[in-house]
Parts: C-alpha cells; sequence; structure tokens
C-alpha cells in the first residue's frame, strides 16, 4: 500500500490529535511569551472603532449581549474590548441581553472592565445591567416605542423608573449608539431590522447607529448591511483581535506610560492557535485532494491499461 | 499489550501526574475567594443601612467574591495568618468539574463512552433547568407577579417596586400561558392551538413588517447605487485610481446581486441570457460559501483554542498569559503586584 | 371550533402588529401583543423545562434503552431547577436585607451560579467547539475541486483562511505598494465585501421576499399548516 492510499483511509482520529496539537501547543508557547501577532484593521473593525470615536462626551450607550458561554470564546474579548472602549470616553453604558445564558457574561464584563479600571463610576448613573428579557424580537418590537414597557426593572430587580439614567430613555431612538454583540437568533440581523432599518427613512429624525461584534458564522451574512445599517462590525476572533490592538493603541496614545494589562490582549493571544489551526486545515484540504487526484489518475491509467488490453 | 490494557496505563499515568501536580508546588485548579462582611441595622425610619463600626448588625452574612490566585499570595505575603482571602472547596471542586466535563465531551473524540454520556445528561437537565429559572425570575415574577400580585410581589421578590397598582391586562397572557401548558395533558392539548395561534399571528406580523423594510428594501437600496463612484484624493483632485477600483467595486457587486437573484429565480427556464447570468450567479454564490466556510472554521477554531486555554491556564497552571498567578512566579514583588492584583480582580472561570 | 377562533386570533394579533407600524394613534397595539408574547415565551420556557421532564420520566418508567441517563437528566434537571427557585445560596439585596429572596437569581456564589459556571458554562462551549475536529476531518475527506464551483468555494476558503491570519502577511506581505490589493489580507476582504455581500444579499433579498409572502399568507388564513392536520 502507497503512502497515499495509506493517507486516504487513515483514522480520523490522527486527525482530530493533529488539530488538538496544532491550536493546543501556540496557545501553550504564546500563553509563556505573552508574544502576540501584529495586527492592522480591516475596513469593517475600523469603522467601528470610529463610529465610537465619532460619538460626543455624555453618549448613551447600549451593549446588547446575545451570546452564550459557548460562543464566548469569540465575543466575550470582543465584549471586553468594547466595554472598555466605551467605558474610556466616558459614554452611559446600559447593558442588556435578549439571550437567557447571557447575564453571567454582563456581570463578568462590568467586573472585569467597570469595577475593576473604573471604580469611580457609578450603578444607576454611569452604568445599567438591565438584564435579560424573553421574546426575541418582539422584545425589540416593543423597545423600539417603549424601552420601559419591555425592561421594567434592571438585573438587580430594581425597577427602572427608579434608575437615574433611564430617566432620559423613552426608546431605543434616546440612544447615541448601540453595541450588539451576536451569537445567532435573536442577534444583529433582529436588531438591524427591527431597530435601525425603521429610523433610516427619515421619518424618525436622526439615523440609529449600530456597531457589531459577530461569530464567524454570522460574519459573511452581516456584511451585507455594512456600512448602511450596520456603522461597523467585528467579524470573528480576527475582528476582536483587531479591535483589541486598536483600542489599546488609543488607550495608550491617550495616557503615555500606561501598562496594558494581559488580560486584555486575549484575542490577539489566541491568533497564534488560530494561524496554526488554519494552516491545517488548508494543509489537510491540499493533501485531501492531492490523494483523490492522484488516485483518481492512477484509476483512470489502470482503466486504460485494461482497455488496451486484448 | 492489548489495547484496552494500554490506554488504561496512559490513563493511570496521567492520573498519577495530575495527583502530583494538584498536590505539590503551588498546586492547580484552585480557586481562591475573598470574603465581604456585609452587616445591616434599621433605623428610625424603617430604611435599612450598612451597620456603622462597631455597632452589632441585625441582619449579617459573609458574601465570597472570586478572585485569582495571585491575590491569595499578595494577601499571604504580607499576613500570612490572614484569613479574609482563602481558598474555596465549592469553588475548586467546580473547577475541576469544569475539567472534567471538558474532558468528557472531548473524550467522544475517541468514542462514543459513558463519560461523554453523562456530560450529554448533563447538559441537557442543566440547560433546561437554567431556561426555565430564567423564566420565572426574570420575567414571569417581575411582569406577571408585579401585574397581577404586585403586593406579594413586592413583600417577597422584588421590595423596590413602585407601581403597586396592577395591570389587569396581564391576565390575557397568563390564560394564553396556562393554555400552552395544556399541552401537557393530551385530554385537553387541543387548547393550546389557541396560544400557538397567537405567536404564529405575532411573529407573523412582526416579520412581514421587519423583513420587507429592513431587509428587501434596504438592502435593494444598498444595491441600486451610481455604478461610477467618485474618490478624491487628499488635495482634493480626482484619485484615478481610486475612483476606478471603488466604481469596479460597486459594480461587481451590482452583476453579483441580479445574477444570483436570477439563479433564484426559477419561474423562467435558465437558458440563453437567464442561464449565463445564473451561472454567473452560482460562481458568486460559490465564492459566498467558500468565505462562509472559511469564516466557520474561524469560529469553531476560536471556541476549541478558548477551551485548550480554559485547561492549561485556569486548570492545570501550565501557562498564566493573564498574569492570574502572577505573585507565584516572582517571589518578593509584594507591593506593585498586590495593586495589579486588585485592580484586576477577574474572576477564574 | 377551536381552529376557527385560533385563525382569528391569528389575523388580529397579527394585524394588530402590522397596524401598529403604519398608524401610529394605535402604535401601543403592538406594543401590548409584542408584551404578552413576550410573557407567554417565558411560559413557554417553563413548558420546555416540563416537556423535557416528562419525555425523560417516560422513559425511566418503561425502562427503555439508556434510562439510568434520563434519570442523571432528571437529577440534573431537577436539582438545577430546585437550586435556582429556591435561590439557593442567594443574600438578599443590600437595600433590602430583610426580604431574603430580594438577591440575584445567579448571583455569585449561590448554587445556581456554580451550576451554570462549572456545569452548563464548560459543556455548552466544549460541545461547540468539537465541531473544529469534525470541519477538518470533513475538509480532509470531502473537500475536492472536482469542478469550476468547487474550486472556487476551496480556493475563496484558502484565500479568507490564509488572509484571516499572520500567514496572509508573510506569504504576501513582500508584494509592492502598487499591487498591494492582492496581498491575501485585501484579497480576504474584498471577496466578504464584494463578492461575498452579492452573494448573501442576494439570498437575503429572497429570503425577505419569501418570508413576507408566508407572512401573508398565514395572516389571512391561507397557510393553516400551523394548525395540524384538520379533525
Amino acid at each position: 500500500m502507497s503512502l497515499l492510499e495509506r493517507l486516504d483511509i487513515i483514522d480520523r482520529r490522527w486527525i482530530f490529535l493533529l488539530m488538538a496539537l496544532a491550536v493546543s501547543i501556540p496557545i501553550i508557547v504564546s500563553g509563556m511569551t505573552g508574544k502576540t501577532f501584529p495586527e492592522s484593521a480591516t475596513p469593517t473593525t475600523q469603522t467601528a472603532f470610529d463610529t465610537i470615536e465619532s460619538l460626543p462626551a455624555g453618549s448613551k450607550v447600549l451593549l446588547a449581549f446575545d451570546f452564550d458561554p459557548a460562543s464566548a470564546g469569540e465575543l466575550q474579548p470582543m465584549a471586553i474590548a468594547f466595554t472598555r472602549h466605551v467605558a474610556s470616553r466616558d459614554f452611559d453604558m446600559y447593558f442588556a441581553t435578549l439571550w437567557a445564558p447571557a447575564p453571567p457574561l454582563i456581570i463578568e464584563t462590568i467586573k472585569s472592565v467597570i469595577v475593576a479600571g473604573h471604580p469611580h463610576m457609578v450603578y444607576g448613573v454611569d452604568y445599567v445591567n438591565l438584564g435579560f428579557q424573553a421574546g426575541n424580537e418582539s422584545v425589540l418590537k416593543v423597545i423600539s416605542t417603549d424601552f420601559k414597557q419591555s425592561f421594567t426593572v434592571d438585573a438587580r430587580g430594581t425597577p427602572v423608573t427608579s434608575i437615574p439614567m433611564m430617566a432620559d430613555i423613552k426608546s431605543t431612538e434616546d440612544f447615541d449608539l448601540i453595541i450588539n454583540l451576536s451569537a445567532g437568533y435573536p442577534g444583529c440581523k433582529e436588531w438591524v431590522q427591527y431597530i435601525v432599518s425603521p429610523t433610516l427613512s427619515g421619518d424618525h429624525g436622526t439615523e440609529l447607529k449600530l456597531v457589531a461584534g459577530v461569530t464567524g458564522v454570522q460574519a459573511p451574512q452581516m456584511v451585507p448591511y455594512w456600512p448602511r445599517q450596520l456603522k461597523g462590525m467585528l467579524a470573528a476572533i480576527k475582528g476582536a483581535a483587531e479591535y483589541e490592538a486598536l483600542v489599546n493603541a488609543s488607550l495608550m496614545e491617550a495616557n503615555p506610560g500606561l501598562i496594558i494589562s494581559p488580560v486584555f490582549n486575549e484575542a490577539q493571544r489566541r491568533m497564534a492557535p488560530q494561524l496554526f489551526g488554519h494552516l491545517l486545515m488548508v494543509s489537510l484540504i491540499i493533501l485531501g485532494n492531492v490523494i483523490h487526484f492522484s488516485r483518481k489518475r492512477a484509476g483512470g491509467t489502470a482503466v486504460k491499461a485494461l482497455r488496451s488490453t486484448p | 499489550m492489548s489495547r484496552r490494557a494500554l490506554w488504561s496505563l496512559v490513563l493511570a499515568v496521567a492520573l498519577v501526574l495530575l495527583a502530583i501536580r494538584a498536590f505539590t508546588g503551588p498546586g492547580m485548579g484552585r480557586s481562591y475567594v475573598s470574603d465581604q462582611q456585609m452587616g445591616f441595622v434599621q433605623s428610625a425610619d424603617g430604611v435599612w443601612e450598612a451597620a456603622p463600626d462597631g455597632v452589632t448588625p441585625t441582619i449579617s452574612w459573609t458574601a465570597e467574591l472570586s478572585v485569582p490566585p495571585r491575590v491569595f499570595y499578595a494577601a499571604n505575603a504580607k499576613d500570612p495568618k490572614q484569613t479574609t482571602v482563602h481558598l474555596s472547596l465549592s469553588r475548586t471542586l467546580g473547577l475541576w468539574a469544569a475539567a472534567f466535563f471538558t474532558l468528557a465531551i472531548l473524550s467522544f473524540l475517541y468514542a462514543d463512552n459513558p463519560c461523554y454520556k453523562v456530560a450529554e445528561a448533563a447538559v441537557v437537565g442543566v440547560s433546561a433547568a437554567y431556561w426555565g429559572i430564567v423564566g420565572v425570575w426574570d420575567v414571569l415574577v417581575p411582569k406577571l407577579g408585579g401585574a397581577l400580585l404586585p403586593l406579594y410581589t413586592k413583600a417577597h421578590f422584588l421590595p423596590s417596586l413602585t407601581d403597586v397598582t396592577g395591570n389587569w391586562w396581564m391576565l390575557v397572557p397568563l390564560a394564553l400561558g396556562l393554555m400552552l401548558l395544556c399541552r401537557l395533558v393530551p385530554k385537553v392539548a387541543s387548547v393550546s392551538l389557541l396560544p400557538l395561534a397567537f405567536v404564529i399571528g405575532t411573529t407573523a406580523g412582526l416579520k412581514f413588517i421587519s423583513f420587507t423594510e429592513g431587509d428587501l428594501l434596504a438592502q435593494s437600496a444598498a444595491t441600486m447605487k451610481p455604478l461610477y463612484v467618485e474618490r478624491l484624493g487628499v488635495d482634493g483632485a480626482l484619485d484615478l485610481a481610486m475612483t476606478v477600483g471603488a466604481s469596479l467595486k460597486q459594480t461587481l457587486l451590482f452583476v453579483g446581486v441580479i445574477c444570483a437573484l436570477a439563479y433564484f429565480y426559477f419561474s423562467v427556464e435558465h437558458k440563453g441570457v437567464v442561464g449565463r447570468a445564473a451561472r454567473v450567479g452560482i460562481w458568486y454564490l460559490m465564492i459566498t460559501f467558500g468565505a462562509g466556510f472559511g469564516f466557520t472554521v474561524m469560529g469553531r477554531i476560536a471556541l476549541l483554542a478558548a477551551r485548550f486555554e480554559f485547561m492549561l491556564d485556569d486548570w492545570l497552571w501550565l501557562i498564566d498569559p493573564s498574569g492570574k498567578r502572577v505573585v507565584a512566579l516572582t517571589a518578593g514583588a509584594g507591593e506593585v503586584l498586590g495593586q495589579f492584583a486588585q485592580i484586576h480582580s477577574v474572576s477564574v472561570w | 371550533m377551536t381552529r376557527q377562533i385560533a385563525l382569528i386570533i391569528t389575523f388580529v394579533s397579527g394585524f394588530a402588529m402590522v397596524a401598529s407600524a403604519f398608524f401610529k394613534p394605535v402604535e401601543h397595539w403592538g406594543e401590548d401583543v409584542a408584551e404578552w408574547f413576550n410573557v407567554l415565551a417565558a411560559i413557554a420556557f417553563v413548558l420546555g423545562a416540563a416537556n423535557l421532564a416528562k419525555v425523560h420520566l417516560e422513559k425511566i418508567s418503561s425502562r427503555s434503552p439508556g434510562w439510568g441517563y434520563s434519570g442523571l437528566t432528571i437529577f440534573f434537571f431537577t436539582f438545577t431547577f430546585a437550586v435556582g427557585l429556591m435561590k439557593l445560596g442567594v443574600h438578599p439585596m443590600d437595600k433590602f436585607p430583610a426580604v431574603a429572596m430580594s438577591g440575584e437569581k445567579d448571583a455569585e456564589g449561590s448554587a445556581f451560579w456554580w451550576m451554570y459556571a462549572f456545569v452548563m458554562s464548560p459543556l455548552t462551549s466544549t460541545m461547540f467547539a468539537l465541531l473544529a475536529f469534525f470541519v477538518a476531518s470533513a475538509a480532509f475527506r470531502a473537500f475536492r475541486a472536482k469542478n469550476v464551483e468547487a474550486a472556487l468555494l476551496l480556493g475563496t476558503a484558502f484565500i479568507v483562511l490564509l488572509g484571516r491570519t499572520f500567514a496572509g502577511v508573510v506569504l504576501t506581505g513582500w508584494l509592492p505598494e502598487s499591487l498591494s490589493f492582492l496581498r491575501l489580507e485585501n484579497l480576504a476582504s474584498l471577496i466578504l465585501e464584494v463578492f461575498n455581500s452579492a452573494g448573501n444579499r442576494a439570498i437575503i433579498i429572497g429570503i425577505a421576499l419569501g418570508v413576507a409572502a408566508q407572512s401573508l399568507k398565514i395572516m389571512l388564513g391561507l397557510d393553516r399548516s400551523y394548525l395540524g392536520a384538520s379533525n
């Protein structure tokens, strides 16, 4: 049996092992050295960053965490980076979600970014956690005209009517920007359809701005909405790494001498296992094709030889 | 040596190594917490407030907040007898349970096995209960309870509820909800058609508007744009290369949408111009699926990397990319690292 | 009779939503109906949980294959549901320490939080991560450039996979500025923004047409398939 034939019938568990090594070895190396690859922002990421940068002081930003622990590997670094950026600009932050498993992820983000890095910020005045609401797009339909009808209490059970920073919020149109972290349904598409699109006609005054961070599976499907209905988009872990680099650079520029904690390089660190995982995928596809075509050719030659035999 | 014996040996060696690592040196897979004493007294006007120093609180408890190991090391370096920051048995157990479940799921890669099945049973049971509980506490209690039994809800669950006038319209979803639960009883299951009809009707009404406005019209408008896109340079003059590039992109986009739509249009036979357009449309769609495949792979590998990082960092303590245990590695760095630990007190999981 | 009432409910609830989008004075119709829907969705969560318990209890009582695992499912379900409902380990809100059940259901340190953080979270994320292995195996076995279409799909995947990592910079970073559009990272962006955008836009428009037509049919009672077989 030739090498190619052996490879053709190889036990798939060897491929699994290769994938495990391709991902884990770079994690160990980058984890020990702390080194990351340089990142340059792609247009969708850059426009997301620029949209937040262009907001005036005192802007109100709604951060919708529509994901769960299953996709946190991709989206949590984006959530951290977005929150850091928004918090560093001293915008008012409103956290909410349409995904039942997301509230602990919101609390985690608030703890690691706001409580740890911006202890001067006051709950209810500078940021609020509105928690989860059931109903998917139906919630969006309600909050597009009456925010407090759907989000009656915050995650702690406090009525929103007694939260100071909720006083000016009547509907989603009162936000200057919506940031959505989306792992599927309901997510970015629904925010585009129910919240942003109705404001594009001009009948509602100003157009509502939406920026999103989406999983790899969703990214290609959301691109058609950019840049009109979606002002910016972080596509998968690469988008997160690019955005993280942009935020870190802008914070270091604003605060010379600032040392960025390694906690905030998570996505950039992940680009190492990503690189080797992708290289393995490409190699496997090429190898699979080489085997296929060489066997086809060999089969073809054999058939020809058979046919030419009297 | 049989395959079974070989695997048993590998597993035994792994367990011994794990035990050695867990119980020697800095160890592994430990979770620490910081105790926070909470004490409250009631003022003369009935309002509860934090008990001042020296006053015995009427109600008190100890809250435990997760801290990274470095906070424990720093606290011990400062005062070896301190008990405020300490090992949490329940969370350490949790960390090991998380590691076990991770390995149990990964074990499916080798072959289906009882460990995987246990993990599968756990995820189904816990997820279903999680969604149910979230529904109860986040929606039913504040919305149904707050509207139909406001005083009871305020007294027991939502003490900060201000509007206790109630809202009897909430009887409608309650009635529909009860009808929905009739699904569980075969004799009266047909009643559940009514809430189902409500859900279908509402969804149809919602989607009719949103898909027409947000997708059909907005996406068509985004396509129907001038194919000539002018780009100006920094000096304000026409940048020819940029203009050609942008116009070409817009043309390719326009052609692509039309051709891909032609492929989806089955009312005419795909012959002649329509056939050629449909063929180009297929090419566009193939590129689209290729991009989709590439991004899907990217997403899956990112999730795998996150799991491996959990195992190597949080559980095995082989790497420390975010400096969770940095004090242990650089003994004597006391003060600075202590501050760092306070600033970045993120929980372990 | 039930079917007739169901059709009327579908029509009324559907057109309440549509009317609220077109007529400002009846905007609150849409809000109210949507809010009822949200409450109903939460009740559906409970129904889902109860249904799961029912299915597994039936499996246990009939001793069907794998009933032991059904027992485990019921154990995990009951335990999580009970600790969540009782808010076991949850401290009251700071402002209302006398109201025992006023704290957040998933407060850090509570039993419900423990189940989320150490059971549900690692299990669901590892299950999703598992797909990386199967995608690799499937790509090796089935991803063949057999014709032009397959070659296009494969070529695009290569460009995206390489262009979205540092491999793109290593392989094509040497290209001069005048040919920078050929660098893998730029090609990946071009594919995403132009070709992928065109393909997905056509799909979006097609789906939108289908959804709008189907929604109308449902609201008008022309499509009654959701009511099941006629009795």
